[in-house]
């Protein structure tokens, strides 16, 4: 475990008598995780192409260089707990299994989108895959990240829930009330902090007090766990923990993710606050899918051939998405006015037709 | 027909609910061991435990987010706010969360979740504890703005609200917790959006809501005894409006004084004046008139506030000028 100045998951608190290990992939599981974060980064430079062409509009944060966050972390949960995120929400959505049509139609505002064309980059939703957004006022996710985790704790169904927040978001009261009341109230919520080291333009040394993060935990005495983000391995072992955690003693953990974005904030954003250099000399140290593709040669579970199909593949299916987003209907105006409430069936419906 | 304080009706309305429905729980700060701080939740820990009726700490944005991210997954919580004067705390959680994520979503997600507490002035607790903020919960499109005046109001609306698949704010006035009224036994709901009349009139329409339906109906006994015959329309719900309850008072008296207890700008009563001119301008004989409270903080020294607050006598003043 990287250090870290919070608390460690103490053996104490590890589960009952035989902890659960952290399953080993196959090779083809392994290769998997490989493709989604490569399935990721294409997905992204198409959504950035799209958005040079002004057919996406809006804010479009992308995820490029932070894929092994979301694919690592993804890949220990059940596909029924749930994750919460978010505006930088492509990368987890499609870790989760959403397809790449769905969200690039919502990127382009298309009634096929994930959220019909309502939500945009910032708001992907799919309840189906239990994938609770996509939230655009930051750190505003974290209660609600509680709240789902309380009714999971509260129907006994054994899930845990996953809330991803940038850095930027630790120093938002909502953020510390949430985490205060999943250990007052022992919820099966994980905290990730994905450390991208910058709030929008702000390096996190002019916007934090008290390194590292993770020593937030400590205040709330929760487990406080570290990860490296450029290793989608890591990311799946520390993770393991603070899942397991949650789900065999329905106690919530902090876990900080060190990781590093190599486009700007959003699409909108200059980047006059960090110099290229620092940038081709993260992408040089650490680039998370040639990290991990370079350790699948060393493994001899993967040859540059599969390699290369792996990239024809998702390069395949990202402009796939983008000629399906393209092809498209627009919403219907009418549908602006649907989706505002749900239809009632304990009581009678008592608004007015819209419009009356 | 039993006569309860409305603070019991409330509670009879949670205590009902949560025993037919398991998905409903009770949160916020002391509702559960202290039994609740205007004694609204009295009992329900006893009766439900401490899984259902949940003292929260002061953290009234985390525990607002909570209750929608419950509500998200399929229970039904009521949320109190010990005044909605804290609310401002959970606003983010009201507008953006309660308020859109259905429609974010195009409509995956329902919220079925109640905000409910005290709120209003004149009881000399300064700027900070005297809010009215059901105009500025009117104004986020999703909700539905509940403001009863009566007991029976009070249970039968709170039942309907949690019954209701979609937010509500619920919002009482700490001045009539201890107003008595007759309440009917057993499970009656109200219907949401549907105002009443409260005393019959010919000759003024004095609109209200709340405490200031209260207000309305002192000043309609000083226009009767002025041989001024008014009658008085308690709205019991802001929003979604009923309007049509609305303009038939008004095209029977041709005149209107809209009584609220929220500052003027923006209040509901603008809106509601908008409709009335928009809908019944040929109904009027005068132009329509507003008591509100006056555009300032919320003082503490009793002469002050009591300025501020609007008055039976700034009532039936307002209702004489538009008689001419």
């Amino acid at each position: 475990m990287a250090s870290s100045g919070a608390k460690k998951v103490r053996s104490k608190e590890k589960p009952g008598n035989s902890p659960a290990m952290l399953p080993t992939l196959t090779p083809s599981e392994r290769v998997d995780l490989l493709r989604k974060m490569v399935l990721i980064r294409r997905f992204e430079q198409k959504a950035a192409q799209a958005f040079m062409q002004a057919k996406i509009r809006g804010f479009c944060h992308l995820y490029i260089g932070q894929e092994a966050v979301a694919v690592g972390s993804i890949s220990t949960l059940h596909p029924t707990d749930a994750i919460i995120t978010a505006y930088r929400d492509h990368g987890h959505a499609l870790a989760r299994g959403m397809s790449s049509r769905e969200c690039m139609a919502e990127l382009f505002g298309k009634i096929t989108g994930c959220s019909r064309g309502k939500g945009g980059s910032m708001h992907f939703f799919s309840k189906e895959k239990h994938f609770h957004g996509g939230h655009g006022i930051v750190g505003g996710q974290t209660p609600l990240a509680a709240g789902i985790a309380f009714a999971q704790k509260y129907n006994g169904t054994g899930e845990v829930t996953v809330c991803y927040l940038g850095d930027g978001a630790v120093n938002q009261g909502a953020f510390h009330e949430a985490l205060n009341l999943a250990a007052l109230w022992k919820l099966p919520v994980i905290y990730v902090i994905e450390n991208n080291e910058y709030s929008m333009g702000t390096h996190q040394s002019r916007s934090s007090a008290g390194y590292p993060l993770v020593k937030r935990a400590d205040g709330y005495d929760m487990a406080g766990i570290t990860a490296n983000g450029n290793d989608v391995d890591d990311v799946r072992e520390k993770m393991w923990d603070a899942v397991q955690l949650a789900r065999t003693e329905s106690l919530p953990s902090l876990v900080e993710i060190k990781t590093y974005r190599y486009r700007g904030h959003s699409m909108s954003d200059p980047g006059n606050y960090r110099t290229k250099e620092e940038i081709a000399e993260r992408k040089k140290e650490s680039e998370p899918i040639s990290m991990f593709k370079e350790r699948l040669y060393k493994e001899k579970v993967l040859t540059e051939k599969e390699y290369e199909e792996i990239e024809r593949q998702a390069v395949a299916e990202a402009e796939d998405a983008i000629a399906f987003a393209e092809a498209s209907a627009e919403p219907e105006v009418a549908t602006v006015f649907e989706d505002i409430h749900a239809p009632e069936d304990q009581i009678a419906e008592f608004r007015p037709p819209i419009g009356s | 027909m039993a006569v309860i304080t409305m603070r019991e009706a409330l509670n009879q309305a949670l205590s009902e609910e949560m025993e037919r429905d398991g998905r409903v729980i009770l949160m916020g700060e002391e509702v559960a061991e202290y039994q609740g701080a205007y004694k609204v939740s009295s009992g329900l820990l006893q009766k439900f435990g401490a899984k259902r009726v949940l003292d929260t700490p002061i953290s009234e944005s985390g525990f607002a987010g909570l209750g929608v991210g419950a509500a998200m997954q399929g229970l039904r919580p009521v949320v109190e706010f010990m005044t909605w004067s804290f609310s401002m705390v959970a606003y983010d959680q009201i507008v953006n969360n309660a308020g859109a994520i259905r429609y974010m979503s195009g409509g995956q997600y329902s919220i079925p979740i109640v905000f409910r507490g005290s709120s209003g002035a004149g009881l000399q607790v300064g700027a900070t504890h005297s809010h009215t903020p059901e105009n500025w919960y009117a104004n986020v499109p999703a909700m539905t703005v509940i403001t009863p005046a009566f007991p029976d109001d009070a249970k039968g609306l709170l039942k309907s609200a949690i019954r209701s698949n979609n937010p509500v704010c619920f919002i009482e006035n700490e001045k009539l917790y201890g107003f008595k009224g007759e309440v009917p036994e057993g499970d009656v709901l109200t219907t949401i959006g549907q105002a009443r009349i409260c005393r019959e009139g010919s000759q003024v329409t004095l609109i209200a809501n709340s405490a200031s339906t209260h207000v309305a109906l002192a000043s309609a006994e000083q226009l009767a005894a002025d041989g001024i015959s008014a009658e008085v329309v308690d709205l019991r719900t802001i929003k979604p409006l009923d309007i049509p309850t609305i303009l038939a008072s008004v095209v029977k008296t041709s005149r209107v004084v809209i009584v609220e207890e929220n500052k003027p700008f923006a209040g509901w009563g603008a809106q509601v004046a908008y409709e009335i001119q928009h809908r019944a301008f040929d109904s009027l004989d005068a132009p329509i008139e507003r008591v509100t409270g006056l555009d300032v903080p919320q003082p503490y020294a009793r002469v002050l506030e009591q300025a501020v607050m609007p008055s039976a006598e700034r009532v039936t003043e307002a209702a004489k000028k538009t008689l001419g």
